[in-house]
């Protein structure tokens, strides 16, 4: 495989995900079956395409690609896209992708603008674990956009019914029903592995740097994001927080995850920045 | 061959007079045979529904077939003709075909874009095959027509949205659970509004259902009606820990269900959402319990609120429909137009390729050392040379719109050539006999 092949298909998968993006919003816009199947192929080949950029990548690197902040935006958009994918399969919400794929799309213009070097693997990154801590983390992190689309769809579908408006935006959107126990169960699972996530990450900080928790701002904010989504599930387990709370909880997590993610990379130095985009 | 339309429906006709110029079910079939028994009705169906009588008709003479069909409207049902004359309508040849296509695409429905008619017409259409009142022209038609109420159904959104207070509920309902199987509905109130609202949900999967009522026996009586179960009325807090729709519909002076009470149910249900329909005046259900997390309150107004925009939607998707019909009427009439000038067209080109072929024959025995070239060239010229002469006269006939100018073209052309007097009807008959092929063959003789 010749050089930057990778970055070819992250160019095409990109490309294709734009037009996903915009098929999936003319969908919710026009109701056209036509325009749903545009955009679920467009999306596929995407994820195809965005698959063998991962790949190559790694061949290319000889490590698995998300080291650096390029890598790990386009690794997220490659999760959350899965996660859509697979949501299809079992839930026929097809709105589901005109909320999820811009989200996707966002990380990946926002990786498209950012540095696309392979750099050399800076020596605390050599490690068994690293590799699964950011797979865990991210699959969690991907899992949860979900359920942070669900609780957007969620809020807006609530204020439509409870402000007595049954107009052409009650009709797009799924049942309540069905958004809050989509979020439900993407909440059972990426919980789950959010915490793996930081487990490894602890494993992996004790090798790196000889203790378990280091108390940098990365650390402390997934933290504090996984005390969130651990409220929350444990507030939908006892007293039946559903609706309304857990979406909003939902959104609020999520939006701790972005910052985990971003926010603490660009904002607050610590152990996890290891050079500016790295 | 012209088309007709007799008929009344809910816009020119009172229930009453409706409900007596109806043909019952068991009737329909005893009616299309003595229309058929008409001398000049050639084909026929009769569409009958509590919102319309129509008889549809091909025929040669429209104004016998006209008033025959009226007098036997009169005459089968006993009314004298002047009782209702002025309540119906008749369409003839565009205007006929046009109002079928409306009808069948639920344009012409008192509820815009009510999906039954399609059936009933469906049904009719049937009826009318059975007893062979239908022929060729009524099955084209009414082919016709179901395509056309198809297509107006796929490409306008006129029957996408709910439009009656029940269906709107059926429809929140669905938006707020997903789906009504497996849910409890409790009905507080044993009157006819609250059955009528039960049968809806009923009808859309609901399958639990609790009645109560102030007075116990009633709330028994209609439960039994629903297999359901009665709720004394000191019970309905328990009652509704474990519903999901409430209906309410009581004479009740002041709120029966109030703020706090409802707080605590939801407690106890741990917020699993509650759905209050209130169509009680005055209201059973206090206003601000809409304002409760997981609780969703409508009362009959909200819904004919809704309901109302949704019939001024339709209204917008209905000009969309007509644009549809009128399209697919220009289509149709274009088809039937050309019936009557077909049988000609065919016996005219016959002739002509008859002499062509003669003639060619004796050129050819003449000179036998023609050719396949030369052979081939004759055989191309002598058929340019028809074709050409033909073309003129054939399109004239074709585009005659007017009935009396295409007779004396008609009669010109078989006095003339001398063409075999032959009538649409047993060309029609030939095509009927080869039924599988009947559409194509017609198609084609009209393309020739």
């Amino acid at each position: 495989m010749s050089f930057e092949m990778n970055i070819y298909f992250f160019k095409f998968a990109s490309l294709l995900y734009l037009i996903g993006t915009l098929a999936y919003l003319a969908y919710i816009f026009f109701l056209k079956e036509s325009l749903s199947k545009i955009a679920v192929s467009a999306v596929s080949i995407g994820f195809a395409s965005h698959t063998l950029a991962i790949l190559a990548r790694y061949l290319e690197a000889g490590h698995t690609p998300v080291t650096s902040l390029y890598e790990s935006l386009s690794f997220f958009a490659w999760m959350i896209i899965g996660i859509l994918l697979i949501a299809n399969l079992k839930y026929k919400v097809k709105v589901l992708g005109s909320f999820l794929t811009p989200v996707a799309l966002i990380l990946m213009l926002f990786a498209f603008a950012l540095p696309k070097e392979i750099f050399p693997l800076a020596p605390v990154l050599k490690s068994f674990w690293h590799p699964f801590h950011v797979i865990f983390a991210f699959l969690g992190n991907a899992i949860f956009a979900l359920t942070f689309c669900c609780g957007v769809m969620y809020l807006i579908q609530e204020h439509q019914l409870k402000s007595k408006k049954m107009g052409p935006i009650t009709k797009r959107l799924p049942p309540l029903s069905l958004l809050d126990d989509l979020s439900y169960q993407s909440l059972k699972y990426g919980f789950p592995l959010l915490t793996l996530g930081i487990i490894t990450g602890a494993v992996w900080a004790e090798y790196a740097w000889g203790r378990y928790w280091n108390w940098d701002p990365k650390e402390t904010w997934s933290l504090i994001t996984w005390l969130l989504y651990a409220a929350l599930l444990h507030q939908r387990l006892t007293v039946g927080w559903r609706g309304r709370k857990a979406a909003i909880m939902a959104i609020a997590g999520f939006l701790a995850i972005l910052f985990t993610f971003l926010g603490v990379n660009l904002l607050l130095p610590g152990l996890h920045t290891y050079s500016k985009w790295q | 061959m012209e088309l007709l339309v007799v008929g009344l429906n809910h816009n020119t006709a009172p229930i009453q007079l409706r409900e007596c110029l109806a043909f019952p079910e068991d009737k329909i079939e005893d009616a299309l045979s003595k229309v058929h028994g008409l001398s000049s009705v050639k084909e026929n169906m009769i569409v009958s529904t509590c919102n319309r009588v129509e008889v549809y008709a091909a025929t040669r003479e429209t104004e016998r077939a006209l008033c025959d069909l009226k007098e036997f409207l009169s005459q089968y049902h006993g009314i004298s003709l002047k009782q209702f004359e002025k309540n119906l309508y008749t369409r003839v040849g565009e205007e006929a075909v046009k109002h079928i296509f409306r009808v069948a695409s639920s344009l012409d429905s008192m509820v815009l874009g009510e999906p039954q008619i399609l059936g009933q017409m469906k049904e009719a259409y049937d009826f009318s095959q059975q007893v062979k009142t239908s022929g060729l022209i009524l099955h084209r038609l009414l082919h016709r027509a179901f395509h056309v109420a198809k297509r107006v159904r796929t490409e306008t959104k006129i029957a996408i949205s709910a439009v009656s207070v029940s269906s709107v509920a059926v429809e929140l309902a669905e938006k707020i659970f997903g789906t009504l199987e497996r849910k409890t509905v409790m009905l507080i109130g044993a009157g006819e509004m609250c059955e009528l609202a039960a049968r809806h949900l009923v009808s859309g999967g609901v399958e639990n259902i609790l009645v109560t009522n102030r007075t116990y026996d009633r709330a028994v009586s209609l439960s039994q009606e629903f297999r359901g179960e009665a709720v004394p009325f000191e019970e309905m807090g328990l009652g509704l820990r474990r519903t999901d729709i409430v209906i309410s519909a009581t004479n009740s002076p002041q709120y029966l269900i109030g703020h706090d009470q409802v707080t605590k149910v939801m407690k106890d249900r741990k917020q699993k959402p509650i759905f209050f329909i209130d169509i009680a005046d005055p209201r059973d259900v206090e206003p601000n319990v809409g304002d409760i997390e997981n609780v969703y309150l409508y009362n009959i107004d909200d819904l004919q609120k809704v309901a109302n925009e949704n019939i001024k939607d339709r209204e917008k998707e209905a000009q969309k429909a007509e644009a549809i019909v009128q399209d697919e009427v220009a289509k149709f009439v274009n088809w039937y137009r050309s019936l009557d000038v077909t049988p000609t067209i065919v016996a005219l080109r016959k002739k002509f390729e008859e002499i062509r072929r003669k003639e060619l024959e004796k050129t050819l025995s003449l000179h036998p050392d023609l050719s396949e070239k030369e052979r081939k060239s004759l055989e191309a010229l002598t058929s340019a040379i028809i074709n050409k002469i033909l073309h003129t006269p054939i399109t004239l006939l074709k585009q005659t719109n007017e009935e009396a100018m295409a007779d004396l073209y008609l009669d010109a052309l078989h006095t003339l050539f001398g063409l075999p007097e032959k009538s649409l009807e047993t060309f029609l008959e030939k095509l009927e006999g080869e039924k599988e092929q009947e559409e194509t063959n017609l198609e084609d003789a009209i393309r020739t």
